[in-house]
C-alpha cells in the first residue's frame, strides 16, 4: 500500500506517505512534474506537490470530487500515484488496470450523459489536456521499455474507442436534442394565418377583364366613348330613326331632347368607324356602362355592356358564328356549344340571339336554363348595310359582324349570382367573394 | 301574341306536337316564349243538365240538384251556388274528376246529404281564372251543349296556347294567318286560309253613310260597311274560346267579330252604333287643340292637333286607331252598325297612344304598320262572320276611301351576294325554294339573280339584305358553316389610358381596398347631405329629364355621395370595417368647374385643362355634351384586422393617406404635396388636405365632417379621398428606369427632435433632407410623441436617417459631421432640440 489517505478525499486531498518514498510496482524512478513545495495543512510537514491520479470505484474515476490534481509527496520525493478506492480503502493500481477502469467508467458515463454539454465536459475530463486519460498516459514514462508497447497500444486503442464513442454519443444526443427542440418549438398550425388584406375587384370588373382578355387575344382593340351621348350616335346612326318602334326596346334617360344616357355601347362603334373610315379592318370591342329606364328584379337602370365590331372585306355570318363560339368556349369552357336564333336588331341584318349550352347541366335541361338546355348570353348579327353607309363605308365592299352582351348577365351565369341588384348594393360580404 | 294551337292546325296541315312546333318556330325567328295547356289537370268533367233542384233540409244556402251527365242514373249533387236552375246546362265534375289547380272530386256528405260530384265555375276549369266573374257562380253552357260530352273538347279546353314573343319588325305576325304562313314555311305544310265571301243585301252602303278623309297624311285608307238588324248577343262558344285563348275578353257578337278579325288578319276594326253618328257621315280629321272625348274605358281624353280622330259632323267619335268613343259605343239595343277598317299612319298612332298613355291592341298594330292592301278584305271577313252567325244583315257594298295607294315592291337578290354575307354555298334554286315556301312570288330566276315580289304584309322587307335574313333563318342558322375571320392579323392591345386606369385599380386592390360600382345618377339632395353650400359650383349638375325617381335625378359631379352611401349601407348591415374605392366618370355641364371636391367656390373656375380628353374621345361629340372626368375615390373606416396575435389598426387619416401615397408611387405620380385644407364643407377642418401638383389641386383627402357623418347616419368615422384622374394620369411616369444598387454599406442614425407642436413634420423632414445633402439618402419618421415627457405645446419627432455614398464606405466622422450639421440647421429653423 503505497499511500493512505486521510480525510474524506475531497478537494485538496493530501496524501501523506507512510514509510517514506512512494513505491511503484517496479520501483522505478519516474519523471514527474514537480510542483512547488509547501507545508501539509494536515501535519505541517514539507511536501513537494506532484501530479497524482486517484481512482475510486464507487464514486467513479471521473468524479471531480475524487480527482485531485495534486498530491503531496514528501519533500524531495517524486512520485506518480494511481490510487484506487475499493470502498473501504485506497490502493494504488497499475496502468493497465487504470486504463481499463477509465474506459469502463467513461463508457458508462457517456451512456448516462443526457446532453451534448455534459458530453463535452466528459470529453474534457477524459481526453482533454488535463484529462484523466492524458494523465494516465503520462504515467507511461514509468513503464519499462518492454511493457511500454503493450500498454501504449492498449492506451491508444482505448483512446480511439472513447473518441469514437464520444462522437457516436454526440451524434445520438444531437439527434435527441434536435427532436426535443422541435418538440418544444411545435406550434398550433391550425391557428388562422396572419391576414394579408388585399382588396377585391368588383366582380363586374373581373368579368370585364376576362372578356377583354379574350378579345385582345383575338386581335381586337378596346374602344371607349362617352356615357352621355348624342341621340344621333345612340339611335339615328344605328338605323333607329325617331319614332322607330325599336326605340321602345330601349327606354332612355334624356338630358335634352338630343342628348341622352347611352342605352348601349354601340355609339362607340359609330364613332370608331367615323374616325378610321375608310380603313379596314375595324376590329374593336366597346365595353362600358349603359343606361335604360327600367328598374325591377331583372333590370337595372345602369348596367354594363361589351359590344364587338369587326368590319373587313369578306366577313361572313359564318365568321360571326366562329367568333362567338370561340368566345363562349374561352369564357365558359371548351365543351360549350352555341346556338344562334334569328332575331331582330335595327343595326344588324341578319340578326341573331346567341345561346350557349347550359354549363350547369351540359344541355340536358335544369332549373338554371329553365329545362331548355340553353342560356341566352348575347345578341349579334351582320352589320346592317345602312349603318355601314351612314358611317362612311361602302356596304358593297365591306361587311361586318357585330355582337353585344350584358356583363351582368355573363357574371351571373359565371358565378351563379341570382340577384342583379347585388352588383350595385356593394355589400362587402358580396364583394369579398370575388 | 297568344295563338291557339288548334287554330293554327286549322290553317296549316302539319303534324307536330305543340312543343316541337314551338322549337321549330323559335329557331326560325318567331320565338315561342310560353306554352300553356289550357285544360291541364282537368279530367272527367262532362256537360250536364240540371233535372231538379230541391232545398236542403238542413241548410238554407245549400240545394240538392239532380243532374243528368249522360249516365244511366241522374246524379245527386249538393251545391251552394246561387245561380242554379232546372234545365240549365252546366259543367259537372264526376266523382274521380280533377280540376284546374289539382282539386280532386270525391263523394262527400254535406249536412247529411251525399253529393256525388260538383258543378263547376269557369275558374275551376281554368278559364280566365283571374277574373272574379269566372269564379262567381256555376258556368252556364249554351242550351245546345250536348249532355255527357267531355267538357274539354266541348269548350275547346283541349287546346294549347303558344305565346309568341315577336320582334318589332314582325308586326305582321300580330295576325294569326301570318303566323300560319310562317308555320307553313317552316313545316312545309299546306296553308288553308279561310275564303272571304259576303252575301250582302241588295241595298247600297253609300245610301247609308259617307266617309271623308280630311287628313290624308295620317289616314291612307278608310273602308266602311253597314250591318243592320243586328241582334246583339253573345258570340258562338268557339269564337269566345279563341278570343279568350288570345287574351281578349268576349263582349258581344259584333265587338267579338271585330276583335276576332283583328286577331286573325291583323287589321283592327271598329264598330260604331250607326244611329248615334250624326248625319251618318264619317269625317277623318285632326283633332282640335283641347278637344275632349270620352273613350270606351270611360276616361275623358283631351286631344290636340297632332292626333287623328274619327268624327261625325258634330263631334269626335273615336281616336283613330287607338280607342273608340263612348258616344257611339255598341249597346244591347244597337240596331245598325257601321264597321270601320282603316289604315292610319303608324307614327301618328304611336305618338297619340303615348301621349294619352293609352295602349290598346289596336294601337299596338297600327303603330307597327299593318297591311295597307287588306283593308277591305278584313272588313269583308267581318261582314262574312256576322252573316254566318246570323247576327245581322249586311248592307251591300263597301265604302273604300283609298287616298294613299300601296306601292308593290319587288327586290332583286344576288345569289353570290347572299352567299358572301352568309358564308354559304347555296344555289339559286335553293334560295328560290326558300322564298317560295315563304309565299314570296318569284318574278324571275337567273343563275345569280332572283327577282321577288314582296307580299304586302311583309312591310319589314325593303332591301336585298332583308331577304338575306329570310334565306338564312329558313335555311337554318345552325346549318351555316362555322368559320373564323380571315384577313390581316391585327394586334389587340390596350391604350395607354386603359392601362393606366387598370394600374389604378390594381394598385388600390393591392392596397387592400375593395372596388365598388355605384350608379352614375344620384339624388340632388346628396349635395345638402355632404354639406355643399348653395352656391357651390358642384351643384351645377347634369340633370336627367325623365329620371325613374328624384333619387336618381342628376348625374354625379363627384363620387363622394355614392361612396358615403355605400359605406352607410354596409355600416347599417353591421359591416363596419371597410376599405372601398370606386373608379368612374363624374359629369359636369360643359361650362362648369372641373373635377374633384377639392375645389372651392369660385376659386378654380378658370381651370380648364387645354389638353385632349383622356379617355380616347370622351366628350368628343362637341360642346353640348357634358364633360365626363375619370375620377377615383376611396374610403376607409373602422379597423383593419391584423390577425389574432396583433391589435387591430384603427382607420385614420394616415391610413387613407398611406393608400394614396402608395397609389401615387405605383402609378409613378411624383411631385405632389398635401396642403392643409380648412374649409371644405364635407371634411373635418383640421384633418383634411388638398393634394396639390404644382399649385393645382388634383384631389382631396380627409376625415369626413361630423355633420356629414350624421347626415348619413354613420357610426364610424370615415376617411375619404377623391382624386381627379383626368389630371393625374397624364402626369404619371409609367416608364421604369433601373437605379444601380448601392455598392457600399449605409449607416443608419436616429434623430429625435423636440419641436413646437404646430410645426408640420413635413417641413422638418424637408429641412433635414436639404441639410443632409448629398450623403443623406433616406429619411423615415418612426415616432411621434406628445405627452408627459415633453413640454406642453411641443412634440417629439423621431427620424431614422440613412447615409450612404456611391463611391466609398462612409467613416463615422463623416456621418457625424453631416448629422450634426442637420441638427444645427433644425435648431436654427425650428428651435428644435435633440431629445
Amino acid at each position: 500500500m503505497p499511500g493512505v489517505f486521510q480525510g474524506d478525499g475531497i478537494m485538496g486531498l493530501e496524501v501523506p506517505l507512510r514509510g517514506g518514498a512512494v513505491k511503484f510496482p517496479r520501483e522505478q524512478r519516474v519523471e514527474t512534474e514537480v510542483g512547488p513545495a509547501g507545508a501539509s495543512p494536515v501535519n505541517g510537514r514539507q511536501y513537494q506537490t506532484c501530479n497524482c491520479l486517484v481512482l475510486t470505484e464507487d464514486l467513479g474515476l471521473l468524479d471531480k470530487r475524487v480527482v485531485p490534481r495534486k498530491a503531496f509527496v514528501p519533500d524531495g520525493e517524486e512520485a506518480f500515484l494511481i490510487c484506487l478506492f475499493d470502498g473501504r480503502d485506497w490502493r494504488s493500481v497499475g496502468l493497465q488496470e487504470a486504463l481499463e477502469q477509465i474506459r469502463d467508467e467513461a463508457t458508462r458515463a457517456m451512456e448516462k450523459a443526457r446532453s451534448r454539454d455534459e458530453l463535452n465536459e466528459l470529453k474534457i475530463k477524459i481526453l482533454g489536456k488535463k484529462g484523466q486519460l492524458t494523465a494516465v498516459l503520462r504515467g507511461m514514462g514509468a513503464l519499462s521499455p518492454e511493457e511500454r508497447p503493450g500498454i501504449g497500444q492498449m492506451a491508444n486503442s482505448i483512446k480511439v474507442f472513447l473518441e469514437e464513442m464520444l462522437e457516436k454519443r454526440a451524434a445520438e444526443l444531437g439527434e435527441e436534442e434536435k427532436k426535443a427542440r422541435f418538440r418544444e418549438e411545435t406550434i398550433d398550425v391550425t391557428l388562422p394565418g396572419r391576414p394579408v388584406m388585399l382588396g377585391h375587384k368588383h366582380p363586374l370588373t373581373t368579368v370585364l377583364d376576362e372578356i377583354k382578355a379574350i378579345f385582345l387575344g383575338m386581335g381586337y382593340a378596346i374602344a371607349e366613348g362617352p356615357e352621355v351621348e348624342l341621340d344621333y350616335y345612340n339611335f339615328e346612326a344605328l338605323n333607329i330613326p325617331k319614332d322607330h318602334p325599336a326605340r321602345d326596346m330601349q327606354d332612355s334617360f334624356y338630358i335634352t331632347p338630343e342628348i341622352l344616357l347611352r342605352t348601349h355601347t354601340s355609339p362607340i362603334q359609330i364613332r370608331t368607324m367615323e374616325r378610321v373610315r375608310p380603313a379596314v379592318p375595324v376590329k374593336i370591342i366597346a365595353p362600358g356602362k349603359v343606361y335604360r329606364r327600367d328598374d325591377d328584379a331583372t333590370h337595372s337602370p345602369m348596367f354594363h355592356q361589351v359590344e364587338g365590331l369587326l368590319i373587313d372585306r369578306k366577313i361572313t355570318f359564318g365568321d360571326l358564328k366562329g367568333t362567338l363560339l370561340e368566345f363562349a368556349r374561352q369564357m365558359f369552357g371548351q365543351e360549350r356549344q352555341i346556338r344562334l336564333r334569328p332575331s331582330f336588331f335595327p343595326f344588324t341584318e341578319p340578326s341573331a340571339e346567341v345561346d350557349i349550352s347550359c354549363m350547369m347541366c351540359g344541355g340536358a335541361g335544369c332549373r338554371v336554363c329553365s329545362n331548355t338546355g340553353w342560356l341566352e348570353i348575347l345578341g349579334s348579327g351582320m352589320v346592317h348595310p345602312r349603318v355601314l353607309e351612314m358611317s362612311g363605308y361602302d356596304s358593297e365592299q365591306v361587311t361586318g359582324l357585330a355582337f353585344g352582351m350584358g356583363v351582368e348577365r355573363i357574371a351571373m351565369l359565371k358565378y351563379g349570382i341570382d340577384d342583379l341588384r347585388l352588383f350595385f348594393e356593394n355589400d362587402v360580404r358580396f364583394l369579398r367573394q370575388f | 301574341m297568344r295563338v291557339s294551337f288548334l287554330w293554327l292546325k286549322e290553317l296549316v296541315d302539319f303534324n307536330l306536337a305543340p312543343e316541337e312546333l314551338a322549337e321549330r318556330m323559335t329557331m326560325a325567328g318567331l320565338a315561342v316564349e310560353g306554352i300553356t295547356h289550357l285544360g291541364a289537370g282537368i279530367k272527367n268533367v262532362k256537360v250536364g243538365r240540371i233535372l231538379e233542384v230541391k232545398p236542403h233540409t238542413n241548410s238554407d244556402h245549400l240545394v240538392i240538384c239532380s243532374v243528368d251527365a249522360g249516365g244511366t242514373e241522374p246524379i245527386p249533387i249538393v251545391t251552394g251556388a246561387p245561380n242554379v236552375a232546372v234545365g240549365q246546362k252546366v259543367p259537372v265534375a264526376l266523382v274521380g274528376a280533377t280540376l284546374s289547380g289539382g282539386m280532386e272530386i270525391k263523394t262527400s256528405r254535406l249536412r247529411g246529404v251525399d253529393s256525388h260530384g260538383m258543378l263547376c265555375s269557369a275558374a275551376e276549369l281554368g278559364i280566365d281564372p283571374d277574373n272574379p266573374e269566372s269564379a262567381a257562380g256555376i258556368m252556364l253552357l249554351p242550351g245546345d251543349a250536348p249532355v255527357g260530352a267531355d267538357i274539354l273538347q266541348y269548350l275547346g279546353l283541349d287546346d294549347v296556347i303558344l305565346e309568341f314573343e315577336l320582334t318589332p319588325n314582325r308586326a305582321d305576325c300580330l295576325a294569326v294567318i301570318n303566323i300560319a304562313r310562317e308555320v307553313a314555311a317552316v313545316t312545309g305544310g299546306k296553308l288553308k286560309l279561310p275564303g272571304i265571301q259576303v252575301q250582302g243585301n241588295s241595298e247600297n252602303v253609300r245610301d247609308y253613310a259617307s266617309v271623308a278623309i280630311k287628313a290624308p297624311e295620317l289616314c291612307y285608307r278608310y273602308a266602311a260597311r253597314i250591318v243592320k238588324k243586328v241582334n246583339i248577343g253573345p258570340s258562338p262558344e268557339w269564337m269566345q274560346r279563341r278570343l279568350q285563348g288570345s287574351g281578349v275578353r268576349p263582349i258581344n257578337n259584333v265587338v267579338d267579330v271585330t276583335n276576332y278579325v283583328m286577331l286573325e288578319m291583323g287589321q283592327p276594326l271598329h264598330a260604331f252604333d250607326y244611329h248615334l253618328l250624326a248625319d251618318h257621315r264619317i269625317i277623318v280629321r285632326r283633332a282640335e287643340d283641347g278637344e275632349e272625348m270620352v273613350t270606351l274605358d270611360g276616361s275623358k281624353r283631351i286631344l290636340d292637333q297632332d292626333m287623328l280622330v274619327i268624327a261625325d259632323p258634330k263631334r269626335a267619335v273615336a281616336i283613330a286607331g287607338v280607342m273608340g268613343g263612348e258616344n257611339t259605343e255598341i249597346a244591347p239595343d244597337t240596331g245598325t252598325v257601321l264597321l270601320e277598317s282603316a289604315f292610319f299612319e303608324p307614327t301618328s298612332v304611336r305618338r297619340t297612344s303615348r301621349k294619352l298613355g293609352l295602349r290598346s291592341e289596336s294601337a299596338q298594330r297600327f303603330e307597327k304598320g299593318i297591311n295597307l292592301n287588306r283593308t277591305v278584305d278584313a272588313i269583308n271577313r267581318a261582314a262574312q262572320l256576322i252573316e254566318e252567325m246570323g247576327a245581322g244583315e249586311v248592307v251591300g257594298g263597301v265604302i273604300d276611301e283609298y287616298v294613299h295607294p300601296f306601292t308593290p315592291l319587288s327586290i332583286s337578290l344576288r345569289v353570290s351576294r347572299i352567299n358572301d354575307i352568309l358564308g354559304t354555298n347555296l344555289t339559286a334554286h335553293e334560295m328560290a325554294e326558300i322564298l317560295e315556301r315563304l309565299g314570296f312570288p318569284l318574278r324571275r330566276q337567273g343563275r345569280d339573280r332572283i327577282d321577288v315580289d314582296i307580299p304586302s304584309y311583309r312591310n319589314d322587307i325593303s332591301r336585298e339584305v332583308d331577304l338575306v335574313e329570310e334565306v338564312a333563318r329558313l335555311y337554318g342558322y345552325g346549318n351555316i358553316p362555322t368559320t373564323l375571320p380571315q384577313g390581316i392579323v391585327t394586334q389587340g392591345r390596350k391604350t395607354w389610358a386603359q392601362q393606366a386606369r387598370d394600374l389604378v385599380i390594381d394598385s388600390l386592390t393591392g392596397c387592400g381596398l375593395t372596388e365598388v360600382i355605384t350608379f352614375s345618377f344620384i339624388n340632388p339632395k346628396a349635395f345638402d347631405r355632404i354639406g355643399l353650400p348653395e352656391d357651390s359650383p358642384l351643384r351645377r349638375v347634369v340633370r336627367v329629364q325623365n329620371p325613374l325617381s328624384e333619387e336618381q335625378g342628376v348625374l354625379r359631379p363627384t363620387l363622394i355621395p355614392g361612396l358615403l352611401e355605400t359605406v352607410a349601407r354596409n355600416q347599417h348591415r353591421r359591416q363596419t370595417d371597410l376599405a372601398l374605392y370606386e373608379v368612374g366618370s363624374v359629369f359636369h355641364p360643359n361650362e362648369g368647374p372641373r373635377g374633384c371636391g377639392g375645389e372651392q367656390t369660385g376659386r378654380l373656375e378658370q381651370t380648364v385643362r387645354p389638353s385632349e380628353p383622356l379617355m380616347g374621345g370622351l366628350a368628343a361629340g362637341g360642346e353640348r355634351q357634358p364633360r365626363e372626368d375619370l375620377t377615383v375615390a376611396g374610403a376607409v373606416c373602422g379597423e383593419v384586422f391584423r390577425g389574432w396575435s396583433e391589435k387591430p389598426l384603427a382607420a385614420d387619416f394616415y391610413l387613407a393617406k398611406g393608400v394614396v401615397e402608395e397609389l401615387f408611387s405605383r402609378i409613378g405620380f411624383k411631385d405632389y404635396s398635401f396642403v392643409p385644407e380648412t374649409d371644405h364643407p364635407c371634411f373635418h377642418p383640421g384633418r383634411t388636405a388638398r393634394v396639390v401638383h404644382r399649385s393645382e389641386t388634383v384631389g382631396i383627402i380627409g376625415e369626413i365632417h361630423p355633420e356629414v357623418l350624421a347626415n348619413y347616419d354613420l357610426a364610424k368615422t370615415v376617411f375619404l379621398f377623391e382624386l381627379d384622374l383626368e389630371r393625374i394620369l397624364p402626369l404619371i411616369a409609367t416608364a421604369k428606369r433601373y437605379r444601380t444598387l448601392p455598392r457600399f454599406p449605409a449607416s443608419e442614425r436616429d434623430m429625435a427632435l423636440i419641436v413646437p407642436g404646430d410645426v408640420p413634420s413635413e417641413a422638418v423632414a424637408r429641412a433635414i433632407k436639404a441639410a443632409g445633402k448629398p450623403l443623406l439618402k433616406e429619411i423615415r419618421l418612426f415616432d411621434l410623441y406628445r405627452g408627459s415627457q415633453i413640454r406642453l405645446g411641443y412634440k417629439s419627432l423621431a427620424f431614422s436617417l440613412l447615409y450612404q455614398a456611391g463611391d466609398r464606405t462612409l467613416t463615422d466622422e463623416e456621418v457625424t459631421r453631416v448629422h450634426e450639421n442637420i441638427r444645427e440647421e433644425l435648431a436654427k429653423q425650428f428651435q428644435a432640440a435633440l431629445r
